[in-house]
């Protein structure tokens, strides 16, 4: 353990969890003039927790710059989330997060993060959202080398198990044997649970178990359960969580954002017992994107299959994993393990239901069936160009809602209502104070890096008193 | 590796970075990558020439080792090209001598060194050799003006002709689709990336290099070795201009244009490679291909020596070391000239030719999406 040397009481602030959230405490504290200490799970290489895989931060500005096409004003923000949350949200909270973003993309330059443009296949979000040159792992190795510089001291390979928190007081925290840390301040920046299958299975039951986890494995959600225990008020749907749809090949944790599948739009989907489900063409995808998982999640054995033809292989991104290739539909379903005749006709039967249109992916286009249940609604064209091609899907969790109440001043509420003394929260594990369900792209981020700097900035305050 | 497995590994890795894209503003690489959904050899040999060995990418990604995907970009890129630089070079049969090429390089610098060493030895004797030589012609009495200037012209010749039939063949073998009509644009395009080494200034902050930290060393230490290089080139042309039209030999004043370029070049050249060598020694060895650290190694020593014994020879040259001097700094330069396309410096064409052809097709690109 490399903090031998550091004596606790020589730690104003404890910070437990170095992904985007714990950072931007992290150094904050330490700018206000706080000995700060940053406790993470994670190993050197694999630090950075959920924010190593992400891209984009949406952020409110006034108008275009050379990485953002044009302006995102308040009201337009707030009404973005209000409708992905169905307007249940702290509407206090939300604004906070939604004003403090505007100045985000200026202090994370200063903290070493840069821009780039868009990428390529995201031009919906080019106006909206900030892309990191580099993607989440470049920002989060900037953050930790402005944190270092600056003198934060950082563990790795350190996971809190337990903490001592008396009458909404922080007293220590502890990790394995029989490490204690002890300071003036707490910020707990660990994330969610959405990698804790057991905890999942209490809301999924045995599905859980197929469920893949698109980011790191040291999402455990034990410093959420250590808060709840200690007596925390909740807050979020527990059994909410976002998910999508994945290529069933990826691996069980940390896959990260290549093994998404855009592919639905552009054929079929079915069900093991080869069944359609849901309209493929509702939307578009990057609207429809989060609903997949959940569908797949309530499919027997957690599996579906998009069924694709020659011509809509161009239409999306390319995935991590070639599709399964084939020559006719009866091979295909060989391929896939689903029973030939009944891909066969559900093929045929779709096909016959596609009514004539003029294609074109860039709108919602005419293109549908007829008579079809469920229909497909848009980008329907019959699949009859081989080769035929087949994805496997599995639901993919990204991240969960469940979390702790928060103040504006990111100090954790208890179940009394009154606000801890020198606990605070910042990021994954306070996010459910704002969404509840569904999501917008870019916005975990958000919540991170402002709830960050506050909950920095308190605690750091809070230790000086 | 072999090269099977190696395009097989080559097509995995690209397949995950096409699905990711997160690198995109970092260089060439990557846009040129998403105009392709599939990689062949083809591909993979015009991506990694592509490659400035930034190792931007290495240190963003998620997805480097201890990760299970085990995306390794720089390293991938870097065996590809000293793949590229075997396979397209000729004759065939020298296509060896970058497997080893460290080796290689000493081996040919040594002969070169000994045969115009024993050439000394036997034509000029020993008396001339450690006389002190002053005035117009010092140098041609103790290395004939003939010796001097006719094999170096042919070694140099026939470098050249290998590096462009090099590049030709990569040219041959890397077309195909996407592609993109080549003009005079592309040219210039081509150009001003490479003089500028746009793609090591990684948005502003320089490069991951030598370690996980930005830094712009590396391609300010290359540029004073591309730039010194070509004074020194400056130097020699126009001190042959002065030989064959102006009727003046050498050695020169120190206020003449072939010795202001001559030592500003080496002054570029000394400082440039030796730190480009401490660089490497630096360097993370994870991101690195360990033969091709050989072949830029014996390429930046043997230019530091060439650079060295020059500038020595122009400090020393009116006492006795002169002749010494020269016989080791000719034997350098010899050694530099022969390998020359058999070593390091064949990335150079290369990596113009791929250059151009990304300026070519990302027009094209750009065409197609107005
Ligand atoms: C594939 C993928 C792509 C995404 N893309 C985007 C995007 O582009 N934009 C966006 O805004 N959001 C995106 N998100 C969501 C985003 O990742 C999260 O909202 C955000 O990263 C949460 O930040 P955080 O700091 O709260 O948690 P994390 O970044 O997950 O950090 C939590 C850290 O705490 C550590 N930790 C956990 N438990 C302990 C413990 N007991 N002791 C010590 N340390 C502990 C973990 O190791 C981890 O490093 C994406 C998520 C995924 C999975
Ligand atoms: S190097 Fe890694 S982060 Fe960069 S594009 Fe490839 S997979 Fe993505
Ligand atoms: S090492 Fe640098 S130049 Fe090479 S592919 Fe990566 S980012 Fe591009």
């Amino acid at each position: 353990m490399p903090m031998d040397s550091l004596e606790a009481s020589a730690v104003d602030v404890l910070v437990i969890g170095g992904g985007n959230a714990g950072l931007c405490a992290a150094i904050t504290a330490r700018r206000a003039g706080a000995r700060v200490l940053l406790l993470e799970s994670a190993t050197k290489h694999l630090r950075g927790g959920n924010s190593r895989h992400t891209r984009d931060i949406r952020y409110m500005h006034r108008g275009a710059t050379e990485y953002v096409t044009g302006s995102y004003p308040e009201a337009e923000f707030w009404e973005d989330l209000r409708q992905v949350t169905g307007g249940d949200t702290n509407e206090r909270l939300a604004l906070q997060v939604i004003r403090s973003s505007e100045d985000l993309a200026s202090w994370m330059q200063t903290q070493g993060v840069r821009w780039q443009k868009p990428l390529r296949g995201t031009l919906h979000l080019a106006r909206t959202n900030l892309f990191m040159l580099g993607g989440g792992k470049a920002m989060v190795n900037a953050y930790y080398e402005t944190a270092l510089a600056l003198g934060v001291k950082v563990a790795y390979q350190c996971e809190v198990r337990e903490l001592d928190i008396r009458d909404g007081r922080f007293v220590a925290a502890r990790g394995g044997a029989a490490e204690e840390f002890r300071a003036r301040a707490l910020v707990v920046a660990a994330g969610g649970f959405e990698a804790n299958i057991s905890w999942l299975k209490e809301y999924w039951g045995e599905a859980a178990e197929n469920f893949v986890i698109r980011g790191t494995p040291y999402n455990q959600g034990r410093m959420l359960k250590e808060l709840l225990r200690c007596g925390a008020k909740p807050t979020g749907n527990p059994r909410g969580c976002h998910a999508v749809a994945l290529d069933a090949r990826a691996p069980k944790f940390d896959g990260g954002i290549v093994t998404r599948l855009d592919s639905v739009p552009f054929g079929i989907v079915v069900n093991n017992k080869v069944e359609r489900f849901y309209d493929e063409g509702e939307d578009f995808w990057p609207k429809r994107y989060a609903i997949w998982g959940g569908l797949i999640a309530r499919q027997p054995d957690q599996i579906a299959y998009s069924i694709l033809d020659a011509k809509a292989l161009p239409c999306f991104m390319p995935s991590v994993f070639p599709p399964v290739e084939a020559g006719s539909i009866p091979e295909l379903a060989a391929a896939l393990a689903l029973d030939p005749e009944k891909l066969t006709a559900v093929v045929e039967r779709y096909n016959r239901a596609v009514r004539p249109g003029t294609f074109n992916p860039a709108v919602l286009d005419d293109c549908r069936t007829e008579g079809l249940e469920p229909p497909k609604s848009h980008w329907a064209r019959p699949i009859d160009t081989p080769p035929f091609y087949g994805y496997p899907l599995r639901p993919g969790i990204t991240f969960t809602y469940l979390g702790v109440a928060v103040d504006e001043r990111a100090r954790v509420i208890f179940q009394d209502e009154r606000p801890a003394q020198n606990v605070f929260a910042a990021g994954e594990v306070m996010a459910g104070n704002i969404l509840t369900q569904g999501y917008l792209a870019g916005f975990g981020l958000t919540i991170g890096a402002v709830f960050g700097r506050i909950a920095g900035q308190e605690a750091a305050r809070c230790a000086a008193s | 590796m072999p090269q099977a497995d190696l395009v097989k590994e080559g097509a995995r890795q690209m397949t995950i970075c096409n699905a990711c894209r997160y690198c995109e503003g970092y260089c060439a690489v990557f846009p040129a990558m998403e105009l392709r959904r599939t990689f062949g050899k083809a591909d993979l040999v015009y991506l990694a020439n592509l490659c400035f060995d930034c190792r931007d990418c290495y240190y963003a990604c998620q997805y480097a080792p201890p990760h299970e995907f085990a995306i390794n970009i720089p390293k991938l890129m870097a065996e590809l090209r000293r793949e590229t630089y075997r396979e397209f070079t000729w004759p065939g049969a020298f296509a060896p001598l970058f497997n080893r090429n460290a080796r290689a390089v000493a081996a040919i610098t040594a002969s070169a060194l000994a045969l115009i060493a024993v050439f000394v030895l036997v034509f000029t004797g020993p008396a001339a050799l450690f006389a002190t030589h002053l005035g117009e012609g010092a140098f041609y009495r103790v290395v004939p003006y003939a010796a001097m200037t006719v094999p170096p012209l042919l070694v140099s010749i026939y470098g050249l002709a290998v590096l462009v039939a090099g590049a030709l063949r990569f040219w041959r073998e890397t077309a195909g689709a996407p592609g993109g009509s080549v003009g005079p644009a592309a040219f210039l395009c081509a150009a001003r990336d490479a003089l500028g080494l746009v793609y090591l200034r990684g948005g502003g902050a320089g490069c991951n290099y030598p370690g996980a930290g930005f830094s712009a060393s590396r391609r300010w230490l290359h540029h004073l070795v591309f730039y010194g290089f070509l004074l020194d080139f400056a130097s020699t042309s126009v001190a042959a201009f002065y030989d064959h039209f102006l009727g003046w030999q050498a050695p020169y004043p120190f206020w003449s244009w072939p010795v202001v370029l001559g030592t500003a070049g080496g002054v570029g050249l000394m400082i440039g490679t030796a730190g480009l060598l401490y660089l490497k020694w630096k360097s993370d060895p994870e991101p690195s291909d360990r033969p091709m650290v050989d072949m830029d190694v014996a390429f930046l020593v043997l230019l530091f020596l060439t650079s060295v014994t020059g500038m020595a020879l122009l400090a020393f040259r009116e006492t006795p070391a002169m002749g010494t001097l020269l016989a080791i700094h000719l034997g350098a330069v010899a050694g530099f000239f022969l390998t020359l396309p058999y070593g390091k410096f064949a990335h150079a064409v290369y990596r113009y030719a791929a250059l151009i052809r990304y300026a070519a097709e990302e027009r094209e690109a750009r065409r197609e999406a107005n």
